[in-house]
């Protein structure tokens, strides 16, 4: 196995670990941080920040390198603009978010974990990304 | 505001964190990507030579998580109370204002906020408020779905 997929897999395996670990795979738990007027569990606060915590480090070391430890380009974002796209496409998210409990990264989780209603969720998340992809190629230019 | 106790896991959700962490620090680090859920998938819709399979690894670990976690432990409680409908409609919704909004909680929210974007902070701002709005509309103004 080439080594840029065999890390990127050992990422994904870790970034899962860490979303069973920290509760997030279960929407229930993600939906008592949502709710702000119910009984409140703050632990999502606590996952980003022990996530950020460590990704702090991790990115100001990558901003000094031009190249990856395996020799890739680093490919970080370089936009700063706040732009409409941005500030709607966030808030629909959080519509989406609300409404189930789910969002990208604890969905394939627990579809891993073999959950009927994570794949349902994840297939309706394809679509609405084609979606996406297909309104872009209407577009002019 | 009254704090759910019970369910509250402080140790184990900044410990999950961490680890959240340290997946996007090998990432970015290892392939000098950023391990943002949504744009890894949704980029296999448009796909390039060369590009797909690092996304397909990605995704495979993160679908192997669980089965992983099986060989050592039963698996923590998963509880999916959103009917089919609205699991649907969820997931276009999350599926197609992610694209837009160019990240979700990991792209944006741990992997952008650690850059220290300010695109990053105000879309993390944006997706927690509407959260926030749409849970308390469904659960104390609507009654549940």
């Amino acid at each position: 196995m080439n080594k840029h997929l065999l890390t990127a897999f050992i990422a994904g395996l870790i970034f899962g670990i860490g979303l069973l670990v920290s509760g997030m795979a279960n929407p229930e738990k993600v939906l008592g941080f949502l709710d702000l007027a119910g009984p409140w569990d703050p632990s999502l606060a606590l996952v980003m920040g022990g996530a950020v915590a460590v990704g702090l480090i991790a990115f100001n070391l990558a901003g000094k390198r031009q190249t990856s430890l395996l020799g890739d380009v680093m490919r970080l974002p370089t936009r700063q603009d706040i732009d409409k796209p941005l500030v709607l496409g966030s808030l629909g998210f959080g519509v989406g978010w609300g409404l189930a409990g789910f969002c990208p990264g604890p969905a394939l989780v627990a579809l891993g974990a073999g959950e009927l209603k994570a794949l349902v969720f994840t297939v309706a998340m394809l679509s609405g990304m084609a979606v996406y992809e297909l309104l872009q190629r209407q577009r002019p230019g | 505001m009254t704090i759910d106790w019970q369910a509250f896991t402080p140790w184990t959700s900044l410990l999950g964190g961490a680890l959240i962490g340290l997946a996007a620090a090998a990432f970015v680090l290892l392939n000098g990507r950023i391990a943002g859920i949504s744009g890894i998938v949704g980029g296999l819709l448009t796909p390039k030579k060369g590009d797909t399979g690092w996304r397909m690894a990605f995704m495979g670990g993160m679908i192997t998580a669980p089965l992983l976690w099986l060989l050592v432990s039963s698996l923590p409680v998963i509880r999916i109370d959103a009917s089919y409908p609205v699991l649907v409609v969820a997931g276009l919704v999350v599926g197609i204002s992610t694209r837009f909004g160019a990240g979700c909680t990991s792209g944006h929210g741990v992997c952008g906020i650690s850059r220290l974007s300010l695109r990053s902070l105000i879309a993390t701002a944006a997706f927690m408020l509407s959260g926030f709005l749409t849970v308390f509309i469904i659960r104390h103004l609507l009654g549940g779905l």
